[in-house]
C-alpha cells in the first residue's frame, strides 16, 4: 500500500517539475535547461522576502512568482531570443543562465539548511495505514488542480488557443495574426511561474539547496523525454511510470538508485521509441 | 544613423596575399610564406616557450597544464559538434573514463604513467565508444541531453555500486617524473592533435565527417552507414578525453567521482564558443583565456563557474563566431563601405 501511496506523491512531484519545462519546450521548440534555476530561485527569493523583509508567507509567494516570471521574460528577450531557431545555442545559453544563477546563489550563500521555507498545513495523517504529511498530499492535490487548470486555460482562453496553435503549426499560427516571439515570452513567463509553483509546493519538504536545481532540471528532462517532448498527456504519463519505478527501486534497491532510473528510462526510451511514448510521428524525424 | 546604415553596406574583399597563399605561388616569396607560417609558428613556439616563461612560477605552470587538459577536451568537442555533428555535453565523461582507467592500470597492475597514459586512452575511448554506440543514431538537443546524463550517471553508479573506491576515489596512483614531462607532453599533444585533425578534416574520412553533419540522409543514400563514422568521431573525441584524463590522474595522483564534474563538461564548451567553433584551435585560445580566469576566481568558489557561464552566455548571444573565425576574417581581408 505504501509503495502506491508514495508513487503517487512520487510521480505528482514528478509532473509538478516537469509541466513548466513542457510547457516551454511545446509552444516554442525551447529547450529551457535554466527550469531547474528558476526552481530555486523562486524558492529563494520566498526566503528572502519572508524573513529579511518579513511579509506574510502567502505576500511572498506570490511576489516571488512575479518575480520569476519577470526573470523568465527577460531570459527571454534579452538572451535567448537571439538564438531562435539554433537549437545547440538555445541549449547551452540557457544552459548557462542556469549555471549562472545556481552558482551564483551557491556563492551568495546558499547552502546548508538555515534555507526552508515552511509547509502550507502542519502535521500529517494516516491514509489506509500509512502515515502522510499533509504537504505531501498538498502536492498531489495542487498537481491535479494544475493540470487542469492548464487544460482548461490552453482550450478555452484565446491565449491559450494562441499558445496551443504554435505549438500545433507554428508558421499556420503566424499567418493567422499570432506573434511567434510574444506566445514565446507568454509561453516562458508560464513555464517560469510554473517552475515557481512546483519550487513553493514541493521546497517545504526539504532544504532550499542549490542540487536540487541540477536535479529538477533533470527530471523535468527525463519526463518530458521519455512522454514525448512537448506532449502533455505523455508527460503526465512519463510523470507516474518514473515515479513509481523510482519508488520501487528505493525500495527494492536502495535510494543511490533513484537518480540512476530516471537517466536509464531517458537512454531506454531515445534508444527503443525516440519520439517518447506520445510523441507524434513528425518528431521521430528529427530525434534519429 | 540609421538611415545611413541602410544606403551603405560593408563589403569584405579577400588580401591579394591570401588569395596569392591559396595556391602554389604561397611558396613564390619570403613574404607569402611568412604570411602562411608567422600565425602558426606564434602558436606553437608560444605554447612551447611558456613553461620557460613560466619557470619562476610554479604555481601558474601548474595552471598551464590544467590549460592543456581543457584544450584536449575542447579540442575533442569543437571536432565532434562541428565537423561530425554530434553536440556532446557530457565532457567530464571521458576524463573519467581516462582518469579511472589509468589509476586502475596504475595501482592495480604496478604500470608506469608511460603505459598507463597510452593505454587509458584507448581503451578508455573504446569504452566511450561502446557505451555511446547506442546513442548515436540520435541527433542534435537529443544527442546532447544524453550525452549530458553519462557524467551524472557514472559518477552515481560509482557512488551506489562502492566499486573503484566509492566516493573516496583511487589514492596513490604515482605521479609523473618532473614537472617539465608534464607539461611538455601535454604542450605536444595539443600541438600535434591540433594539427593532425585539421589535416584528417581535409582526407576523406573528413569529408565523410562533414557529410553527417551536413546531411547525413545524403551520406546513407551513398551506401555510407552513418553510425559507424559517427562512432569513429566519437572514439577520437573520446580519446582526446580520456588522454586528458588519464593525464590529469597522474598529476593529481588521485582518480575521483569529482572528475565526471559539471567543470569538465562546461568550460570546454566555453572555450569553444569563445575561441570560435569549427577552427579547432579556437578552442585552445578560448581555453588560454577562460582557464586563467576560472583560477584567478578560485578564492571565490563557485563564483567562476557562474563567471564563465556568463562569458559564455555573452558570447553565444553577441559574439557568437568567437575570436578564432574573426581574427581569421581580419587577417584574410579587408572591409570597406560600398554605398547601394
Amino acid at each position: 500500500m505504501d509503495i502506491i501511496i508514495y508513487g503517487v506523491i512520487n510521480s505528482a512531484t514528478l509532473a509538478l517539475m516537469a509541466l513548466g519545462f513542457t510547457l516551454v519546450y511545446g509552444v516554442s521548440r525551447l529547450p529551457n535547461f535554466a527550469h531547474g534555476a528558476l526552481y530555486v530561485l523562486t524558492g529563494y527569493i520566498a526566503w528572502l522576502l519572508k524573513n529579511r523583509l518579513g511579509l506574510s508567507y502567502p505576500l511572498a509567494m506570490l511576489l516571488s512568482l512575479v518575480a520569476t516570471g519577470l526573470i523568465g521574460a527577460a531570459m527571454y528577450q534579452f538572451v535567448l531570443v537571439r538564438v531562435r531557431g539554433m537549437p545547440i545555442s538555445e541549449i547551452i545559453a540557457s544552459y548557462a543562465i542556469g549555471l549562472a544563477i545556481l552558482e551564483g546563489l551557491r556563492w551568495g550563500g546558499l547552502k546548508g539548511a538555515t534555507f526552508t521555507l515552511p509547509p502550507f498545513v502542519e502535521g500529517g495523517t494516516e491514509l489506509f495505514g500509512v502515515s502522510v504529511d499533509f504537504q505531501r498530499l498538498v502536492v498531489v492535490g495542487i498537481g491535479v488542480l494544475l493540470v487542469a487548470a492548464l487544460w482548461l486555460f490552453v482550450n478555452s482562453t484565446r491565449l491559450g488557443l494562441a499558445l496551443k496553435g504554435m505549438a500545433q503549426d507554428e508558421r499556420a499560427a503566424m499567418t493567422l495574426g499570432i506573434d511567434s516571439d510574444r506566445m514565446a515570452v507568454v509561453a516562458m513567463v508560464l513555464g517560469s511561474v510554473l517552475a515557481g509553483i512546483a519550487a513553493l509546493v514541493l521546497l517545504p519538504l526539504g532544504n532550499i539547496v542549490v542540487e536540487a536545481g541540477y536535479y529538477v532540471l533533470i527530471m523535468a528532462v527525463a519526463v518530458c523525454i521519455v512522454g514525448g517532448l512537448g506532449s502533455w498527456t505523455g508527460a503526465i504519463l512519463a510523470a507516474f511510470l518514473i515515479g513509481f519505478a523510482q519508488i520501487l527501486t528505493v525500495v527494492y534497491l536502495g535510494t543511490h538508485f533513484q537518480v540512476v532510473v530516471a537517466l536509464a528510462a531517458i537512454i531506454v526510451t531515445l534508444i527503443l521509441r525516440p519520439s517518447g511514448i506520445f510523441g507524434r510521428q513528425k518528431e521521430l524525424e528529427e530525434r534519429v | 544613423m540609421a538611415d545611413k546604415a541602410q544606403d551603405r553596406r560593408k563589403e569584405r574583399v579577400d588580401r591579394g596575399i591570401k588569395v596569392r597563399t591559396d595556391g602554389v605561388y604561397a611558396i613564390s616569396s619570403i613574404a607569402e610564406i611568412s604570411y602562411l607560417l608567422v600565425p602558426r609558428l606564434v602558436l606553437i613556439v608560444g605554447l612551447l616557450a611558456l613553461p620557460l616563461i613560466l619557470y619562476k612560477l610554479p604555481y601558474w605552470q601548474k595552471v598551464l597544464s590544467i590549460i592543456c587538459i581543457y584544450s584536449l577536451l575542447a579540442i575533442g568537442f569543437d571536432f565532434l559538434a562541428n565537423f561530425v555533428g554530434l553536440v556532446s555535453l557530457g565532457g567530464g565523461f571521458y576524463i573519467g573514463v581516462g582518469a579511472y582507467a589509468a589509476a586502475l592500470l596504475n595501482t592495480k597492475l604496478g604500470l608506469p604513467p608511460i603505459l598507463t597514459i597510452p593505454i587509458a586512452s584507448f581503451a578508455g575511448a573504446a569504452i566511450c565508444t561502446l557505451l555511446f554506440w547506442p546513442c548515436l543514431p540520435l541527433r542534435g538537443v537529443y544527442f546532447a541531453i544524453v550525452s549530458l546524463m553519462f557524467p551524472l550517471l557514472a559518477a552515481r553508479v560509482i557512488e551506489a555500486l562502492d566499486i573503484f573506491g566509492g566516493t573516496d576515489g583511487i589514492l596513490g596512483v604515482d605521479g609523473l617524473p618532473s614537472g617539465w614531462v608534464e607539461q611538455y607532453v601535454l604542450i605536444a599533444s595539443v600541438l600535434v592533435i591540433v594539427f593532425g585533425l585539421r589535416r584528417l578534416i581535409s582526407e576523406d574520412v573528413g569529408l565523410v565527417f562533414q557529410g553527417v553533419k551536413d546531411n547525413d540522409q545524403a551520406v546513407r543514400a551513398s551506401g555510407i552507414n552513418i553510425t559507424r563514422y559517427k562512432a569513429l568521431g566519437v572514439f577520437i573525441a573520446s580519446a582526446l578525453g580520456c588522454l586528458a584524463g588519464g593525464c590529469l590522474t597522474h598529476i593529481y595522483m588521485w582518480a575521483g567521482i569529482s572528475q565526471f564534474a559539471l567543470d569538465f563538461s562546461i568550460i570546454p564548451i566555453a572555450a569553444t564558443v569563445v575561441g570560435g567553433g569549427g577552427t579547432l584551435i579556437g578552442p585552445v585560445i578560448g581555453c588560454l583565456i577562460l582557464v586563467p580566469i576560472s583560477e584567478l576566481l578560485r578564492d571565490f568558489g563557485t563564483l567562476r563557474i557562474a563567471v564563465y557561464a556568463l562569458i559564455l552566455c555573452a558570447f553565444i548571444v553577441f559574439k557568437s563566431e568567437g575570436i578564432m573565425p574573426y581574427a581569421t576574417r581580419k587577417y584574410q581581408q579587408f572591409e570597406r563601405w560600398v554605398t547601394i
